[in-house]
């Protein structure tokens, strides 16, 4: 497991992350016109969360089956400040309160809920999408792991969390938008969003972000802090005689994930223009874990190619025969959890890897000496 | 309420129940500074159930452990840990996924907490201590090979020199030997009687030879108490002791 771990953070690490930056920086925004890259841009959203549950399932240990709870609050807070823009006086003349969200007019609310009202703000928004998952997190992380739950209790918990939140939300329609989410987004701070040009920079936006999540987390798993969390995992009776407070450590990636998955949920709104409980709810919560198995759980990078590959497998099935997109998804899963418990990350390194460094080191041998190759090996190991 | 301070550690009325079978009962024991104590007796005795309650992996029904006159019985085990209380367990319990390097790291005694740990720094101290306990428990050339492949003795080891980095004051070693070839057992003894001389250790051993080896004072337990207590020949020649233990 340590090769995983010195492949991510040695030199061959950062190539990894050259050539993902450059597949979507590069080769999806030329091969794609703005209709597909803005669907790649969708499932890179999707990401975030996979990148988050790398750190928090494959490394820590701890399995959440309700990050559409953190999705959710990231997204849902980017759709209440654009919803509040659209919804200025004038283009909301004809209801009954005009300068309300339409769907609280439909449902006979006559003044904005005082949740809504700092949503006005940009900045208030910006710090609720960075701040409020997290916060989430580190509510229900210390109230479970202080407690010492963890495990399958713990994921079921998540999961139960993220049905109270939908039922929630679906069920105070006046206030959230109900089954329909909030939709009809149009500008961000008077920057019309749905346009090529507007979808094409937020392509950008959320890319180079993406790319941002996946070095903080090479980050954080190149400190003692990473390798705790590997201690934790194998063995979190022993961490606590080591001299941990395992529950903080399993908090703080806990809230990391959760931070991730909140930018992701945001950078979703912006691109769809809509947020609804159909897309946080415990399908999609399910479906994160999934695209981080089928990358790896043990690789950032594989993370995004599974949120990537699983999304695009998705939309195919779905558009062809949307009632089998269940039982595919379960047997994908299954499949993983049989033959491949580190997904693509884990086949590649078995089977692709030896053949690439063998290219790799045919030519690098001209240039540099033999030793020089060996010194360089043993410090990837370490 | 306890008069004797003088010691490092101090037991006492020491009671823990297991749905009514008490494992340990009404227990009185004491703990000098830098004394080598080994624990013995027939299985069952409550030995390993006495280190669970002092490192804080199970908590005391009554009764009290202050360790440098500080009450254990209430603090969670990572504050026992700071308080200077280390525990090595029976079967070895290392980070198989974690190199013999890594493993020393994550036991260094700094960056114990979240932010500690994220900005901790390989500092030349760090590579000292790492490589000088490395050294003292046999490993120098493995500390770049993952925990999990190495053999028995050598992880039996590797714990032992995670306890060390941690520089406590009350080392608690649960069958350190078991498992270890005779030459290991002799380097064993060795790095016991090394190791022992700063500190004090608390030792469990069923090999009486090895025990012979190391004791200063021998306490044995029987059913949850104190049977017998004193130099090795004392408690060798104790009829009680000979019959409930020594004897088969």
């Amino acid at each position: 497991m340590t090769n995983v771990l010195s492949l991510i953070l040695g030199k061959r690490g950062l190539g990894g992350v050259l050539i993902m930056a450059a597949l979507i920086l590069v080769v999806l925004p030329t091969l794609m016109d703005i209709d597909q890259l803005n669907l790649a841009g969708r499932f890179l959203a999707f990401a975030f969360v996979a990148v988050g549950l790398v750190l928090s399932w494959g490394y820590g240990g701890v399995l959440s089956l309700g990050q559409g709870i953190f999705f959710g609050i990231g997204g849902y807070a980017m759709a209440m400040f654009l919803k509040l823009e659209a919804s200025d006086p004038e283009s909301t003349s004809i209801q009954t309160t005009p300068g309300i969200p339409d769907f609280m007019d439909w449902n006979q609310i006559t003044s904005l809920p005082w949740f809504w009202e700092p949503f006005y703000s940009l900045t208030f928004t910006i710090i609720a999408i960075l701040v409020l998952p997290a916060l989430f997190a580190w509510i229900i992380g210390t109230a479970m792991f202080k407690r010492r739950v963890s495990g399958v209790y713990f994921a079921i918990i998540t999961q139960a969390i993220v049905v109270i939140l939908t039922i929630l939300i679906i069920g105070q329609q006046g206030l959230t938008g109900g089954v329909n989410g909030i939709t009809d987004l149009r500008t961000l701070k008077g920057w019309d969003i749905r346009t090529d040009e507007a979808l094409f920079i937020l392509y950008y936006v959320n890319a180079f972000l993406l790319i941002g999540a996946v070095l903080l987390g090479m980050w954080i798993l190149s400190t003692k802090y990473g390798r705790i969390l590997i201690a934790m995992r194998d063995r979190e009776d022993r961490v606590r005689f080591s001299g941990y407070d395992v529950a903080n450590f399993k908090v703080f990636v806990f809230c990391v994930a959760a931070l991730l998955s909140g930018i992701g949920g945001a950078m979703f709104t912006l691109q769809v223009g809509f947020m609804s409980p159909s897309i946080i709810g415990i399908v999609p919560s399910i479906e994160f874990v999934i695209f981080a198995a089928v990358g790896g759980r043990l690789s950032l990078l594989g993370a995004v190619y599974g949120a990537l590959i699983v999304s695009y497998l998705r939309t195919t099935v779905a558009e062809a025969y949307p009632q089998l997109w269940l039982f595919v998804i379960g047997g994908v899963f299954i499949a993983v959890v049989m033959f491949a418990p580190y997904g693509l990350a884990g086949l590649y390194n078995k089977y692709v890897k030896k053949h690439i460094d063998g290219v790799l080191s045919r030519f690098a041998k001209p240039k540099t000496a033999p030793t020089k190759a060996s010194t360089e090996s043993t410090e990837a190991s370490q | 309420m306890s008069t004797n301070t003088d010691y490092l550690l101090v037991i006492e009325d020491l009671t823990v129940s297991f749905d009514g079978f008490k494992a340990v009962s009404d227990l009185n024991f004491y703990v000098d500074h830098k004394e080598l104590r080994v624990v013995i007796g027939p299985n069952g005795a409550g030995k390993t159930t006495l280190l669970d309650l002092i490192c804080g992996k199970t908590k005391a029904t009554s009764g009290s452990i202050k360790f440098k006159g500080q009450e254990l019985t209430k603090l969670p085990e990572h504050r026992i840990v700071w308080a200077g209380v280390g525990r090595k367990f029976q079967t070895p319990s290392i980070y198989d996924a974690l190199t013999v390097w890594e493993n020393l790291e994550v036991s260094y005694p700094q960056g114990k907490h979240v932010l500690g740990a994220l900005f901790f720094k390989r500092t030349a101290e760090v590579k000292r201590k790492i490589e000088e306990v490395a050294e003292s428990i046999f490993l120098t050339d493995l500390l770049d090979t993952e925990a999990g492949l190495l053999s028995h003795g050598q992880k039996q080891w590797l714990e032992i020199g995670m306890l060390l980095i941690q520089d406590p004051e009350l080392l608690m070693l649960d069958e350190p030997v078991a498992g270890m070839s005779v030459r290991e057992r002799e380097q064993t003894a060795e790095l016991l009687n090394r190791i022992a001389k700063g500190r004090s250790v608390i030792v469990i051993e069923h090999d009486m030879k090895f025990v012979e080896a190391i004791a200063h004072k021998v306490t044995v337990l029987h059913q949850g108490k104190i049977l017998a207590e004193g130099d090795m020949k004392t408690v060798q020649n104790d009829p009680r002791v000979i019959e409930v233990y020594l004897g088969h």
